[in-house]
């Protein structure tokens, strides 16, 4: 193989990173504070993801790395690329295939199974920061179950917008009892946060790991007047004329052109090869050719 | 009848140093009790103490919560003390800025108490914001802006508001009208009066103007050097002043 041991980190570092994702486990949604590494990339690109994934990888699994969604992006593709030359495994674009997935700010279209692992990257793993700068302040907030700010930064949004306008790192509140910030997934993902697979939640520059087991118990927090809302635009899929999907608007020209397209481009993919063609998929097909 | 609060041989040290030592008193419901003194003669400690920010070297601080009957405050668990805080108690600083949240509108910082204990629908927030903005003289049309926008005044009058919202039974306020000019002293002063009043408030107000003790306190104490040196009926206190330093405060103000 390599002259890295296996995953890069060495094996006193995933034993301490293991510990923290177990002790996660067993406190769902709680802050486990763990000793960050220094990682051959920079802060903001998923060296919390990257920990919790070489510390989860073993040599049969199959990994899959998504940046918002897409296999090809320069994130992906450089994470992907790092654990196939530290780890060796095998990788892989196919949701369903993969044993351990790596998202920033996405869940997969596709429904995960019980044998897979997702992991998130997480950039500010505290809730309540923007609202209570003190770190002291939010610990205590949290252990004493004390929540209320976080509605308060809901209200702000439905007194200037008339809506709550928090469209992604919607806050959910985890088998009733931790607040959690579900990392910047939009907010159409959050019902999809209550799945059969594991996720665990791993920020880097603020040495936090945080875990949801299995099918746990999440719930948006809203407003009795002003329920929770998962939105998307309002359209189809241009490349797949897929309706329930989660899009990226994609603008093509000066004059106004826009089209949309599916964030996930595996399940787009999928999609197209089963036969289903968006709105401007011929053409854009014929274009490769 | 029970005191609202029973307060018995209250000291704090700061080191050898003492903040206030040998305070004792009982404070019984719609009651309201002044204290006055220089700077440093440990009344905001005293306050401090009383309100659980601190913690006191001696004595203990016994409250009379709606479920358990006379509690010492001291001894109570944190969750249960920060509990009173959101809903039995107020506590008014002295800067508006230190009670506020200013990067959060008016009707967001009246809303925070009430969400704090629970309420979740907007529309019953938002109308009990606006009715007790309105409750403070600010006008329904500001329950949007945020504090920064506010003149001092009317922020002291939304700290206020923030905190009566949840029906308090006991105010703890520190110099509510220090730092504002004189009208508008006098305004906030007025206001105050009336909120005692109609909600039947017990209130401990700390401050260094004997015109705002003269106004609204029932009762007051005298402090220096830590201790309390006179205490009794405010007319009776400021009219006949027994010990040297009261009648050296009394004589000390300005006529005009």
């Amino acid at each position: 193989m390599s002259d890295y041991n296996f995953a890069y980190l060495d094996e006193q570092t995933k034993r301490m990173i293991r510990r923290a994702i177990l002790k996660g486990l067993a406190i769902p949604g709680y802050q486990v504070p763990f000793a960050s590494r220094e990682m051959p990339m920079p802060y903001g690109w998923g060296t919390g993801g990257v920990q919790v994934s070489a510390a989860t990888l073993t040599p049969d699994d199959t990994l899959k790395v998504i940046d918002q969604g897409a296999d090809d992006t320069t994130n992906a593709v450089s994470i992907r690329k790092f654990f196939e030359v530290t780890a060796g495994v095998a990788t892989t674009e196919d949701t369903t295939q993969a044993s351990i997935i790596q998202t920033r700010h996405r869940i997969p279209e596709a429904d995960l199974r019980e044998d897979q692992i997702l992991v998130y990257q997480v950039p500010i793993p505290e809730p309540l920061r923007f609202l209570e700068p003190r770190e002291t302040e939010t610990r205590k907030m949290h252990s004493l179950e004390e929540y209320g700010l976080m509605h308060v930064k809901l209200y702000e949004d439905i007194s200037q917008h008339g809506a709550i306008a928090t469209s992604y790192a919607y806050p959910v509140k985890v088998e009733g009892r931790y607040v959690m910030d579900p990392s910047p997934i939009p907010k159409f993902d959050n019902p999809k946060l209550e799945m059969a697979a594991i996720q665990l939640f791993g920020a880097g520059r603020e040495q936090r790991i945080y875990a949801l087991p299995p099918y746990t118990k999440v719930v948006s927090l809203d407003f009795e007047d002003y329920p929770f809302v998962a939105t998307k635009a309002d359209h189809v899929c241009d490349m797949c004329d897929a309706s329930d999907s989660y899009l990226d608007e994609v603008i093509l020209d000066d004059q106004g052109n826009r089209m949309f397209v599916c964030s996930d481009t595996d399940y787009c993919t999928g999609r197209q090869q089963a036969g289903h063609v968006g709105a401007l998929g011929t053409t854009n097909a014929e274009d490769a050719a | 009848m029970t005191p609202l609060l029973q307060v018995n041989d209250i000291a704090k040290f700061y080191g050898s140093h003492v903040g206030c030592k040998g305070v004792s008193f009982d404070l019984f419901p719609g009651e309201v009790m002044g204290i006055v003194g220089e700077s440093g003669s440990g009344k905001s400690t005293l306050l401090s103490c009383l309100a659980g920010h601190l913690e006191p070297d001696e004595g203990q601080v016994q409250f009379d919560t709606r479920a358990d009957g006379l509690k010492d405050t001291i001894k109570m668990s944190e969750p249960e003390r920060r509990m009173l805080g959101r809903t039995d108690w107020a506590f008014v600083h002295q800067h508006a800025r230190d009670g506020l949240r200013m990067n959060i509108s008016a009707g967001g910082n009246v809303g925070e108490r009430l969400m704090a204990v629970g309420e979740r629908h907007y529309g019953d927030i938002r109308a009990k914001a606006v009715d007790w903005l309105d409750r403070v003289e600010i006008s329904e049309d500001r329950v949007d802006d945020r504090p920064t926008t506010f003149s001092g005044g009317m922020q002291q009058r939304l700290q206020i508001a923030r905190n009566l919202v949840t029906g308090p039974r006991l105010v703890f306020m520190d110099e509510p009208t220090g730092g504002l000019d004189v009208s508008v002293q006098a305004r906030l002063l007025d206001l105050l009066r009336n909120l005692v009043r109609e909600m039947g408030l017990s209130a401990i107000i700390v401050t260094h103007d004997l015109a705002v003790v003269r106004l609204l306190a029932d009762r007051l104490m005298v402090m220096k050097g830590g201790h309390v040196v006179e205490a009794g009926l405010t007319d009776q206190v400021l009219d006949d002043p027994q010990h040297a330093y009261t009648q050296l405060l009394v004589s000390s103000v300005l006529q005009v």
